[in-house]
């Protein structure tokens, strides 16, 4: 009733390549984010910032790189959290070893090498299908680990194997408060979204879909695969690395490498297939999920006030945790984005469904 | 050349037991298609299982024979098993059939997490030991050729002379059986298979139970090495590059493949790893799976992919 487009006209071609073409969403979306500028700065708390509003932000952001390398290319990867990781040491390296480095700079840097990173890694691809690549892109997460680990360079020489950033400074502006980092992250992604989200939709994006439907044909059809698979694998780990480095600098602030171990992987790939495959906005959804569910799941004890020790509730959590997503790829196999559609198809045509 | 010779030995004997785990994926492949990774919480859980019961069963029923504990524990710990296979194609498998591999990956994740938590719960999460009477004295041997002779681990050895009874009891059980028969028929074809009237439903149960007693085995066998603690369901992660090395749907592969990767961590750890700081056998196994992969992308013994346009 209120969502339909009836009476919107489109009278150019730049109207009809709109990202929102119903006037409805592009309220909703300009609505959404004075929330997320406004709102929530003026109403979060410091916790919220620190344990919802930033790991969102971030993993949502390391979701969509990833999604455009499974959902859009069909490239199953496990090895994300190899790319994130080593976003986040190239960065801290460029941040520690050149002196005056911008952060912005840094960040996109360790984007960069993650990307050659993923390009190297990424040739394996094109002759290595399915299950198989997928168990081999664990190559990557088991090697950058023990690099990480065993080669003192990449740490600056650091005893004890781990790193820290202290102050974050952009143009002279320092970002210390957690309002103030989580306006940062907000913008980042806000920015690489967009870019995905274009990406996807222009040619390569398509190039990478016919790759991920059928790759014999889509090379019949003139797309090539060594750039079509090189390119999501290079577009892909830039905006992990990217992420990881985020990750570091502003969620963590001081990490080792096992904060970008295989379970890092295994989250984001969760966050993507209960997210949906091969839609933006199921990134965010997906990221908005993993990072809730536990924090939910957590509370529910001390909300019905059940006191049970540390050890079992952690249990009970890994069950219901693994339970839901079971239950979500049974109910819904293509994702929160699908039924965030499906809803949507449905509010079009209320109250009048045929 | 007799330190040579004893590396090649244990790495084979830690090969073998690779293999056992990578034997668990592919039966399991083979059969559903379904890439199972709740393999490593699955060893976790029968190892679990036997080692509580084996401490339980004697206080139960006042009894104070390890042998009888040992065996009834097993007995046990093979049921729990077959329930948890049973459960999960009720409860899962069932309802994701014609879905992408995956799909049915993440929901075997899902699987994982659930058998980690309900084992840890039921049975306890400090560490536990298996112990099933293996020696652990060990052994030298040919010491009028080499001088000081090799030694090699007896309780290795015990270990992989099981698996290797294991593998062979196996392909009996597939060869020459008509479950077996009924269990190759549906690996090579679920519909062809379906229409001559295989019940699809109960040859997923048997052969994720066939997939369980194996991880029952794997865990044991580890078990009695290493301790029972969360870290055992690592081993699968071991087993990746043996799966993939051996090609997914392959018996044999699987246990060559292991005994490459055994030898190759061993040899590298010890030729190589001294020049790079040490630890590579974690990725090292890998490496080595992908070289191989990218000669040959279905693996050693894996079915020829075939591209239809």
């Amino acid at each position: 009733m209120f969502y339909r487009e009836n009476g919107q006209f489109k009278s150019s071609y730049r109207a009809d390549l709109a990202l929102f073409p119903i006037a409805q969403d592009r309220w909703a979306m300009l609505a959404l984010a004075a929330i997320a500028f406004v709102g929530a700065p003026l109403l979060a708390s410091d916790y919220a910032f620190r344990a919802v509003l930033i790991p969102f932000l971030i993993l949502a952001l390391a979701a969509i790189g990833l999604n455009v390398l499974v959902g859009y290319c069909g490239q199953i990867s496990l090895g994300t959290g190899a790319f994130m990781a080593v976003g986040a040491y190239a960065a801290y390296n460029l941040q520690v070893r050149i002196e005056g480095m911008p952060l912005l700079l840094s960040l996109l840097g360790g984007g960069v090498a993650a990307a050659v990173l993923g390009v190297m890694f990424g040739i394996p691809s094109l002759r290595i299908r399915g299950l198989y690549l997928a168990v081999a892109t664990l190559a990557a997460q088991f090697f950058v680990d023990w690099f990480t680990n065993r080669v003192a360079w990449v740490t600056h020489d650091s005893s004890s194997g781990s790193v820290s950033v202290q102050t974050l400074r952009i143009l002279g502006h320092s970002f210390d408060t957690p309002a103030q980092r989580y306006l940062l992250c907000l913008a980042l992604v806000i920015v690489f979204g967009l870019l995905a989200k274009n990406l996807v939709r222009g040619a390569i994006g398509r190039e990478w879909m016919a790759m991920r439907d059928m790759d014999v044909a889509a090379a019949v059809i003139g797309i090539r695969p060594v750039y079509a698979k090189l390119t999501a694998f290079a577009v892909s780990s830039f905006i992990v690395g990217v992420a990881g480095a985020l990750w570091g600098f502003v969620h963590l602030g001081a990490w080792e490498p096992a904060a970008f171990g295989i379970d890092k992987s295994f989250q984001l790939l969760f966050m993507i297939i209960i997210g949906g495959l091969g839609s933006i906005a199921g990134s965010f959804f997906g990221a908005a999920f993993i990072v809730l569910l536990p924090l939910l799941l957590n509370g529910i004890p001390r909300w019905l006030g059940l006191s049970m020790s540390t050890a079992t509730s952690s249990h009970l959590e890994h069950m219901i945790f693994g339970a839901l997503i079971v239950f979500f790829l049974i109910v819904e196999p293509h994702g929160l984005a699908r039924l965030w559609s499906t809803a949507r198809q449905k509010l079009r045509v209320w109250p009048f469904p045929h | 050349m007799g330190f040579f010779l004893e590396t090649l030995f244990g790495g084979l004997m830690v090969g073998m037991l690779y293999a056992l785990v990578a034997l668990g994926f592919v039966l399991i492949f083979k059969a559903s298609g379904v890439f199972n990774f709740a393999q490593g919480a699955m060893v976790l859980f029968a190892a679990l299982a036997m080692a509580r019961f084996s401490e339980w069963l004697p206080r139960w029923f006042g009894f104070d024979s390890p042998v009888l504990a040992n065996i009834g524990a097993f007995v046990l710990a093979a049921l729990c098993m077959i329930v948890v296979a049973w459960l999960v194609e009720r409860l899962a498998l069932r309802h994701l059939v014609n879905q992408p591999g995956i799909t049915l990956l993440m929901a075997t994740l899902g699987i994982g997490n659930v058998l980690d938590g309900a084992g840890q719960l039921i049975f306890g999460s400090a560490a536990y030991k298996i112990d099933v009477g293996m020696p652990k004295e060990p052994l030298i041997v040919l010491d009028k050729v080499f001088d000081g002779g090799l030694l090699l681990n007896t309780e290795d050895m015990y270990s992989a002379l099981a698996a290797a009874a294991l593998v062979t009891l196996l392909t009996l059980f597939f060869q020459k059986t008509s479950t077996g028969r009924a269990l190759r028929a549906v690996a090579d074809d679920h519909q062809a298979a379906q229409s001559i009237g295989i019940p699809l439903g109960r040859i997923w149960v048997i052969v994720w139970s066939v997939g369980g007693l194996v991880a029952l085995v794997a865990g044991v066998i580890w078990g009695s090495k290493l301790g029972v603690q969360y870290s055992i369901s690592l081993v699968a992660l071991k087993a990746f590059p043996v799966v993939i090395l051996g090609g997914l749907t392959s018996v044999p592969g699987a246990i060559l493949g292991g005994l490459i990767i055994g030898v190759g961590e061993k040899m590298s750890e010890i030729y190589i790893g001294g020049h790079l700081g040490g630890g590579i056998e974690n990725w090292f196994a890998y490496v080595l799976a992908l070289a191989v992969l990218l000669i040959r992308p279905q693996g050693l013994f894996g079915d020829k992919i075939i591209d239809r346009v």
